[in-house]
């Protein structure tokens, strides 16, 4: 597949913009000689039908979530309503400068009003904060707040985040980007939190802990409110990774767990599409004595006017260049307005269902190293299917069905796991064959190995080198090795 | 691969070699497997000193990360500057040409107290 | 209830499968002191069409949607061609994952690589990430990055940055505990650099600048000392601006909704990373790179991962997961649309366009350009009378400019800041001009 630099150069006369309709000067004049570019950006000049033809091809070489089953652990790659498409284009919402004046913004700014109290309803917390625009955002935005709250306690000695072994990367990531060091507590063998783990580190240089609810192992924490309560206890503040909502969706809240900050990923449990890695969305929620610190501009009601609020002294200050994501919020929005509180209720159900349905089917063929109930996710492990197996080849062989393979590799406390999400909007049809599936291929690791080894054998690519990739890094088009 | 008995070893496998006062330091063959292909080294600049425990040199492999950390206090006298256009040495031979840092060391009597070849393979099977 | 895909018979076998009676057994493991707390929205759900409806009501609440857009700020009014969004919609783009496994991602990541070479070009640096979150925490990443090459506690940074940037940048810096200098400007509006501190991990410039002044960067690498260059540019600008690239900068950042992304109130945004090879390693951000397969067809795969937080966690360059993907793939198929050619042609209408409106505005009695520093698209006006009921009129006439808080908080009283794009046609400029002039 060329990349868009291949294709012959068409010199075709531009149409897409009106000839000046001023009087030119010309940009030597106009600017100086000095500051104007004297070379021509290698981007190419090409006809619409071949731009058009090139970003077709290379969209049939992606896997999206209407190509098939996605069950990526910890993603809840949920099906993405098209209505969410229409609304986030109204021109009346999407061409809308953003240094706009609050009053000729009323209706996006009521939207955004509203959705930071639905937000607030689901968390059971009393602060909302629209502008970070993904999780890890979210997450640091986060840490920023346990700073500044420690900072104006002159508590500054706490500098400390503690965190279980399971925890996703961009937790102690988040962490350390805000100034703190962290230290991991290990999960105990029913693959939860470890509490003597965690009090034996509770002392006046902790600033808290960051947990998933439930954990990355699918494995709600049954200790929460003690984990929480004694975290308080001992002066700390207790942030959740939201990723995992999707499994408690109108049965619990984390404000009722004794969570200070939760984040939402907008982009998950709220079905707005994940854009091959983005734009996403993190809202938090905090509990009251954080509120203080929320970012500026807060969206306030006045009456029946919306205004922003840029006095709030001890604010943070801002983390994005303006409200966070609105036209992704708009989409969560809409989506929150079609499910309504039972139709939340129904999506954790059935979330919860499929994942349990799942791991059941598959226990007895892949080792399951935590066999209880699960939540909206499992682990299980592709050791020991065959020897010389490993999951990457399980999950190379997954492509070759046109099933996108789960998360591999992840929680690290799971030797070669594999972490399956099958969300709430997959059928029993897609589940039983994904059973099947992944059945047929633990025969195969026994009696065909080199199918999994050298899969996948039906990818628009084989299987790519990774270490040439990373030894000799090529990131942009080698256009002078070529002429 | 069998692990040299000349050689001692870390519980986080790293092996040592000493000739006089210098400490010559790479990964063990399990260390470098379980990496993968390594693709870059980060080595530390000749004559900066460390304490025990302190990050000598990375090892990064596609998917991880894989630190060395200097067994006692000294000085680094060498690091192998092969490792920066072929890192992939380390994975073909660990415990010779893959050698990563040589540091002057002011007590060799501690290597004493490192793992030797057995109990390093022991603790290998124990896994 | 329409996206879920079970029948309650489905439901009632699975359930038997896996060997349970009701769907609440599932749910047993959450206390019963947290569920008792529980407490829904009090929100019924609506139908699909009365979703489309609700919204429409509040788009048409957004009157600003509607006003002829002078407005800039780093987020500007520019056309975007249709085949854009066609080729977001496809649904194999939009609803994709993170590309963590290439051999079904080669659309995601071979697109990346393109958006990493044309950025290269715009800004005449080796290597680009494939986008953050804007261009306010790009400029943050930025500062974070210099700190961790050169460890010295503080950077100087212009003080003609965006308000926003400057805001977003204060409260990264605050948080790892850099302190920020700011610079002043001279009466011409560019950077005041005769007396930079010498301890500073790096000098952070805009251009053009929240004056709309466009900074010579020629000599200034070498005016530095060792502190990092970073410079964050407008990428319509790099359209006939000569780019940082090409005077040494060391990191180039900016704001990329101008290449063909919708003003959307502010975000989704797109941030433009852009560094020197030597700093690869410490670069934030995803990167897409260029390898073969088995068969040794050429593909392209997320490189250099080990510097980001799926491996090296609390050691990675950044924390950043998620980013702006797909507005990383609309400004591809913008540049791809319009070619350097169009991208030519846009930045002198833009170019062209603000300077009419100047020279027309600047004709006016008792109005005037205090900053006499070249401009591309945006310059400042000083008005007479009360510059923010002038701004009023202005909206009530439909005519949408930056507020006069603008740049107030520059110290310059009294004034308009004014974007000009490829859409303004000049029966618009020219009634703008008949709108300012009519005022007193």
């Amino acid at each position: 597949m060329r990349t868009i630099f291949e294709y012959p150069s068409h010199e075709r006369s531009d149409g897409l913009f009106p000839e000046p309709d001023v009087p030119t000067a010309g940009l030597e004049r106009l600017i100086g000689d000095g500051l104007l570019r004297t070379d021509r950006p290698r981007i190419p000049d090409l006809s619409e039908p071949t731009v058009a033809r090139h970003y077709t091809a290379l969209s049939k070489l992606n896997y999206g979530v209407e190509d098939g089953f996605y069950p990526l652990g910890s993603c809840t790659m949920k099906y993405n309503p098209k209505v969410n498409e229409t609304v986030a284009r109204h021109p009346g919402l999407a061409h809308l400068h953003p240094l706009a004046d609050a009053e000729t913004a009323q209706g996006t700014l009521a939207f955004l009003h509203h959705l930071a109290e639905l937000l607030g309803g689901i968390a059971g917390l009393p602060g909302v904060s629209l502008q970070p625009v993904a999780g890890a955002h979210g997450e640091l935005t986060g840490m920023f707040l346990f700073k500044k709250h420690f900072e104006v306690r002159g508590e500054t000695e706490r500098r400390r985040i503690l965190l279980p072994d399971s925890a996703h990367g961009t937790n102690p990531a988040s962490a350390a980007v805000a100034g703190f060091s962290v230290t991991q507590v290990p999960s105990d063998d029913r693959g939860l939190i470890d509490l003597e783990g965690l009090e034996r580190e509770l002392d006046g240089t902790i600033a808290g802990v960051m947990l998933t609810v439930p954990n990355t192992l699918g494995l709600f924490e049954r200790d929460i409110l003690a984990v929480t309560e004694k975290v308080h206890a001992a002066g700390g503040l207790c942030y959740f990774d939201g990723a995992n909502l999707n499994s408690f969706l109108g049965r619990a809240r984390p404000g009722d767990m004794g969570a200070d900050v939760f984040h939402f990923n907008l982009h998950k449990t709220l079905s707005t599409p994940h854009g091959g890695g983005g734009p996403g969305a993190g809202p938090i929620a905090v509990s009251e004595p954080l509120v203080d610190y929320l970012p500026v501009p807060r969206i306030e009601r006045d009456g029946d006017r919306y205004v922003f609020d840029w006095d709030p002294p001890d604010s943070i200050g801002s983390v994005h260049s303006f409200y966070g994501n609105v036209l992704v919020a708009v989409r969560a929005y809409a989506y929150l307005l079609q499910l309504g509180d039972e139709g939340l209720r129904a999506v954790a159900e059935d979330a919860v269902l499929n994942a349990n349905y799942l791991q059941a089917r598959l226990k007895s063929t892949y080792p399951l190293p935590y066999d209880r109930l699960c939540k909206h996710e499992f682990v299980l492990s592709g050791a020991n299917l065959a020897e010389g197996i490993s999951t990457l080849d399980v999950a190379k062989r997954l492509i070759d069905y046109g099933i996108h393979p789960p998360t591999i590799y992840f929680p690290l406390i799971v030797r070669e796991a594999l972490m399956i999400e099958p969300t709430e909007t997959e059928g029993k049809e897609t589940l039983d064959r994904f059973a099947d599936v992944m059945e047929r291929i633990a025969v195969e690791a026994r009696d065909e190995p080199e199918l999994l080894h050298e899969a996948p054998h039906r990818a628009p690519v084989r299987r790519l080198d990774q270490a040439r990739a990373a030894r000799n890094p090529v990131l942009r088009y080698p256009f002078d090795e070529l002429s | 691969m069998g692990y040299p008995v000349e050689y001692r070893y870390t519980r986080d496998h790293e092996w040592i070699s000493v000739e006089g006062n210098v400490a010559r330091i790479g990964i063990t063959d399990h260390a470098q497997s379980e990496l993968g292909d390594i693709v870059f080294v980060e080595l530390p600049s000749v004559g900066s000193a460390v304490r025990t425990g302190e990050i000598l040199a990375t090892v990064e492999s596609v998917k991880a990360v894989g630190d060395v950390n200097a067994p006692f206090e000294g000085t680094v006298r060498e690091v192998n500057e092969a490792l920066e256009s072929a890192p992939e040495t380390i994975n073909a031979a660990p415990h010779a040409d893959g050698w990563i840092v040589a540091i002057e060391i002011a007590d060799p009597s501690a290597v004493d107290d490192l793992l030797d070849a057995a109990a390093y393979e022991a603790l290998l099977s124990d896994g | 209830m329409r996206y879920l895909s079970h029948s309650d018979a489905d439901r009632r076998e699975m359930l038997a499968s896996i060997g349970v009676a009701s769907i609440d057994e599932l749910f047993a493991d959450i206390p019963a002191a947290v569920t008792d707390r529980f407490r829904p929205l009090g929100l019924k759900g609506r139908s699909e069409q009365e979703v489309v409806s609700t919204l429409a009501d509040s788009a048409g609440r957004n009157s600003a949607a509607d006003a002829v857009c002078f407005a800039g700020g780093g987020v500007y009014d520019h056309y975007a061609p249709s085949l854009v969004d066609h080729v977001l919609l496809r649904s194999e783009f939009f609803t994709a994952y993170t590309p963590y496994q290439p051999e079904v991602s080669q659309g995601t990541l071979t697109a990346m690589f393109e958006f990493q070479t044309m950025i290269c070009e715009l800004t005449g640096m080796d290597v680009a990430n494939a986008s953050l979150y804007d261009g306010a925490t790009a400029v943050a990443e930025a500062a974070l990055m210099a700190e961790r090459l050169k460890h010295r506690g503080r950077i100087a940074a212009a003080g003609s940055l965006f308000a926003n940037v400057r805001r977003v940048l204060g409260t990264y810096c605050w948080a790892s505990g850099i302190e920020i200098v700011d610079l002043p400007h001279r009466p011409s509006g560019v950077c005041d650099l005769s007396d930079v501190p010498e301890d500073v991990a790096a000098i952070v410039l805009q251009s053009p600048n929240a004056f709309g002044v466009i900074e010579p960067l020629d000599g200034v690498k070498e005016r530095i000392g060792d502190a990092l260059l970073i410079v964050s540019a407008n990428p319509i600008s790099l359209g006939v601006l000569e780019p940082p690239g090409a005077f040494d900068a060391d990191i180039v950042v900016g704001e990329g909704q101008p290449l063909g992304l919708p003003m959307a109130y502010g975000g989704p945004l797109l941030g433009l990373f852009a560094s020197k090879t030597e700093y690869l390693r410490q670069i934030p951000g995803r990167v897409s790179g260029r390898t073969v397969d088995v068969d040794g067809s050429v593909g392209y795969t997320m490189a250099a991962q080990t510097r980001e937080q799926h491996i090296r966690r609390e050691r990675a360059t950044s924390n950043i997961c998620t980013n702006s993907a797909l507005c990383a793939l609309a400004a591809t198929v913008y540049l791809a649309t319009i070619g350097a050619g169009g991208l030519r042609r846009v930045a002198e209408l833009c170019a062209e366009k603000a300077h009419y409106l100047a020279d027309r505005i600047a004709a006016l009695d008792g109005f005037d350009l205090p900053f006499s520093g070249a401009f591309f698209n945006e310059f400042v006006v000083r008005v007479p009378g009360d510059a923010s009921a002038l701004h009023r009129r202005l909206l009530d006439a439909g005519y949408l400019a930056d507020s006069p808080d603008a740049v107030r908080a520059f110290g310059v009283e009294n004034a308009l800041r004014i974007a000009v794009t490829e859409r303004r046609s000049r029966e618009e400029l020219d009634r703008f001009v008949d709108q300012l002039g009519g005022a007193r």
